[in-house]
């Protein structure tokens, strides 16, 4: 790893680090016994491994020059496996506060696991961890691919990925000591966000910096889908947790936004988070990976840019739908709800670009679990986004709107379109980036499909009934015109939807256990048969060569 | 560069761009999306048309229908309340007698309680009202603080131990922990309590007497000289039954060591006068179902 960095990204990491000790003790220092002290101890202790491991390789020689005709992967490689790592964890506790709703005693009588804490470990772990790692390692992979250009540094995407887990990991500790901004997907307190504007920003250099060294003339449409990804995403991340600290010795911090204003704020981010860091970034993934492996040309250019337009434009007045009924003035909530249904045609063309790019390739999506992956996964999209559009009109929320409807909404898209459209990615890019031939067995991906489907399917359907039989029991009246029924009695009607619902989600858990395992192995058999290689062989980069095709 | 190509599954021509192996076809955008482009958009007009939507500066387009959330919550929340008024001005201003007595009313009264009840009681006194380990059942033939209405009425209104000024007030003294008791004479009134409930066949009847003494002394200024509670101290009946903290010797046992001081809101500011009375007539009233 660090022989392929030149003499001087070895130093500048290295001052980098150093930068990153001091400051990780200064917090330590200050922070004492806060959550804020530490999270000193976790940034210095990180630091200082990091630099032990770039001086143990400081001294390498240097990889020659021949190096820079082929694209830079390790980021890659290493981005996946740390993605794959988040899925375990935030599917576990996912599924752990799946059962504590079944069992409210399953905290173990400890603070750290209540379910306020380790909910949000589940959501940054899946969405950032698990999400986000995928989004940043496929995004290096396709930017260069789809620009014929290596990456202008070395030392940048290490930045990137590093510098994002550092992020993360603040994230979940933090919340698992109780420390929280209270925002939803924006839980982290304001020290570890500006820590990500930081990484962000070098993010978005890097990913300009490529397109403009690219060889080809017309910029390919799923960098238009990451690029709106990473930029929207650092906009509304940074408006949405402006916020004042207690003091700089303190984690605690307070919204500069009070009352309604907000709770806009937060839902303009909110609804924009899963626009433009759960559809737009993964669908820049599908844009590459979907032709690629059903060897397919996309169905139609024009519908994937009006699409791109409409939904970049649609999407970021829809955040209000997240408050209908509520203090926030009706007009406002009727721009939510228009737009979000205007939203719905764009969603739709791209959902049905991608399935109609199948046409000519069905057999292999029959044949090939990788492809139904990315198939299922632009069903599951179609799907969501419907429901998305429907739950936003105002007379449908009513009946929806706190319930858990919302929950496996959330789900089929989380489920359904971002973590299939991941994995089938994932099982694409592990062949082509360690070299191997295929995945070590195509059972194993075959039954992690079914698996991640049936799961999905469990959860999504007692969601639904649970959702609509909660919406239903909070406003019937009794014949004297009063409620009928009380909280817990619609807490007692849910018991076997939650029971059902954490069955699903353990066989999703199980299937992603199986998925690790068949990379891990794939990994391996790949470090084996590059030992007897004859070491330094690039890849070809000018070379009009096909892609490398699994074997069927 | 940028020769297009002719797709011979679909028949349609390429953009003549390629990406690492990925081309697009230029494939003419289905009328479909164009239809429902514009008819979503149409809807989105009209709907802001007849609705309030778009912001004026310091106001906004009201929209045709003069639709407004704040005054349709008003007027149906208005409504409900005089649909409901032919039951509900007969509870405020009916005695408990009259009500108890009319077969319609209480059927108003368990509807709503329950749900009263579920919100608002369930979590301490259990859905069905049985009460748990430091909570009392409220079906127990003796209610602690009298289980006529009125007595029922006002321990909702100020709570017990609460913080309402004039909350009701129960302390028992930690004997053991605050020394009034030697170990041995807890251990005597222990079986004394016990043999007021529980067949006597296990205690020993010297200990028992021994116990009496020490009862009359120490206890019975609240409980009674037989033991029999007093409902204007909150002290409850040791000779039925029921228990809030337990009546196995051990749990007794404890309550004489630490004391007890049990807590309850008060639900003045909390329900209104109006739910307060139903709630007291739904707990009357299963608590008769109980005995």
């Amino acid at each position: 790893m660090i022989e392929q960095l030149s003499r001087n990204e070895r130093q500048l990491s290295l001052v980098i680090l150093l930068c990153l000790a001091v400051l990780g003790l200064s917090m330590a220092a200050v922070g004492r016994d806060d959550p804020l002290g530490a999270h000193g101890a976790l940034v210095l202790l990180a630091a200082i491994g990091g630099l032990f491991f770039v001086i143990s390789g400081y001294y390498a020689p240097e990889a020659g020059p021949e190096r820079l005709h082929s694209y830079y992967d390790d980021p890659s490689k290493v981005g996946i496996v740390i993605a794959m790592a988040w899925a375990l964890i935030g599917l576990f506790v996912g599924d752990w506060v799946a059962w504590q709703l079944v069992n409210p005693d399953l905290t173990f009588d400890a603070p750290w696991s209540s379910f306020g804490r380790i909910r949000p470990v589940h959501t940054t772990a899946v969405i950032f961890g698990f999400g986000g790692n995928a989004l940043i390692a496929t995004s290096f992979y396709v930017m260069q691919r789809t620009s014929r250009a290596r990456m202008p540094d070395q030392l940048s995407p290490w930045f990137v990925v590093f510098g994002y887990n550092l992020f993360c990991l603040l994230a979940v500790t933090g919340y698992l000591m109780g420390s929280t901004q209270s925002k939803e997907y924006a839980e982290p307190e304001w020290y570890a966000d500006i820590w990500l504007v930081i990484v962000w920003v070098v993010y978005f250099v890097l990913y300009l910096r490529t397109l403009s060294r690219r060889s080809e003339p017309h910029i390919y449409v799923a960098n238009w889908y990451y690029l709106a990804f990473i930029l929207v995403v650092a906009v509304l991340h940074i408006v949405n947790n402006i916020a004042v600290p207690v003091s700089f010795g303190h984690a605690k911090s307070y919204s500069i936004f009070s009352g309604v204003q907000d709770a806009m704020t937060q839902w303009w981010y909110g609804h924009n988070a899963v626009a433009f860091f759960l559809t737009s970034g993964f669908l820049g993934m599908m844009y590459y990976y979907l032709p690629k492996r059903a060897g397919r040309p996309i169905f139609s250019y024009r519908i994937s840019i009006i699409s791109f337009w409409g939904i970049t434009f649609f999407y970021m007045w829809a955040g209000s739908h997240h408050l209908h009924y509520t203090a926030l003035p009706h007009w406002v909530q009727t721009l939510g709800m228009t737009f979000s249904v205007m939203l719905l045609v764009p969603s739709w063309a791209s959902a049905g670009n991608a399935l109609l790019t199948l046409n000519g390739a069905w057999h292999k999506v029959r044949d090939d679990a990788t492809l139904r992956f990315m198939m299922v996964a632009a069903v599951f999209y179609g799907l969501s986004t419907f429901e998305g559009s429907f739950m936003a009109i105002r007379s449908v929320n009513s009946l929806s709107h706190y319930t858990d409807w919302t929950v496996g909404h959330v789900h089929a898209g989380a489920l359904g379109w971002v973590a299939m459209i991941t994995f089938g990615s994932i099982y694409a890019s592990v062949p082509w980036l360690w070299k191997r031939p295929a995945m070590h067995s195509a059972r194993l991906v075959e039954a992690h499909f079914w698996l991640a489907l049936a799961g999905t399917i469990i959860y999504v359907f007692a969601m639904w009934n649970s959702g609509i039989i909660q919406g239903l029991m909070w406003r019937t009246y009794n014949e004297s015109g009063t409620l009928a029924y009380s909280f817990v009695d619609s807490l007692v009607a849910m018991h076997p939807y939650y029971i059902a619902r954490a069955i699903g989600g353990l066989l999703f858990l199980i299937g992603a256990v199986i998925g690790c395992y068949n990379i891990w192995m794939t990994i391996r058999t790949a470090a084996r048969s590059a030992d007897a290689r004859a070491p330094g062989e690039p890849a070809p980069l000018y070379a009009r060569k096909p892609a490398l095709e699994p074997a069927e | 560069m940028a020769v297009a190509e002719r797709d011979p599954h679909t028949g349609y021509l390429t953009t003549g761009h390629e990406w690492n192996g990925i081309t697009e076809l230029n494939t003419p955008v289905p009328r479909p999306i164009y239809f429902f482009l514009i008819t979503t958009a149409l809807f989105a007009l009209g709907y802001w048309i007849l609705m309030p939507a778009w912001p004026l500066g310091v106001t906004y387009t009201r929209g045709l229908l003069g639709i407004d959330q704040r005054t349709t919550v008003e007027k149906a929340l208005q409504e409900a309340v005089l649909d409901r008024a032919t039951w509900t001005k007969r509870i405020e201003a009916e005695s408990y007698e009259d009500i108890r007595s009319d077969a319609r009313l209480m059927k108003s009264v368990r509807e709503t309680g329950r749900a009263l009840f579920g919100d608002n009681c369930a979590a301490c006194h259990g859905m069905n009202a049985a009460g748990g380990p430091g909570f009392p059942s409220l079906t127990a033939t003796s209610a602690i603080w009298g289980n006529d209405p009125d007595a029922v009425a006002e321990t909702i209104r100020v709570g017990i131990n609460s913080t309402h000024p004039e909350t009701r007030t129960s302390q028992m003294l930690a004997f053991g922990r605050d020394g009034v008791l030697p170990p041995k004479d807890i251990d005597a009134v222990v079986a004394y309590v016990r043999s007021l409930s529980a067949a006597a066949g296990d205690i020993p009847p010297q200990a028992i007497d021994a116990g009496k003494t020490v009862f009359s002394a120490n206890c019975a200024s609240c409980h009674g000289d037989e033991g029999k509670g007093n409902k204007e101290l909150g002290a409850p009946d040791l000779t039925d039954k029921a228990w809030i903290y337990g009546g196995d010797a051990q749990s007794i046992r404890r309550s004489i060591w630490g004391g007890r001081q049990g807590h309850m809101p008060t639900w003045e500011d909390r329900l209104s006068p109006l739910e307060r009375k139903i709630l007291t007539l739904y707990v009357l009233d299963l608590g008769k179902a109980g005995r």
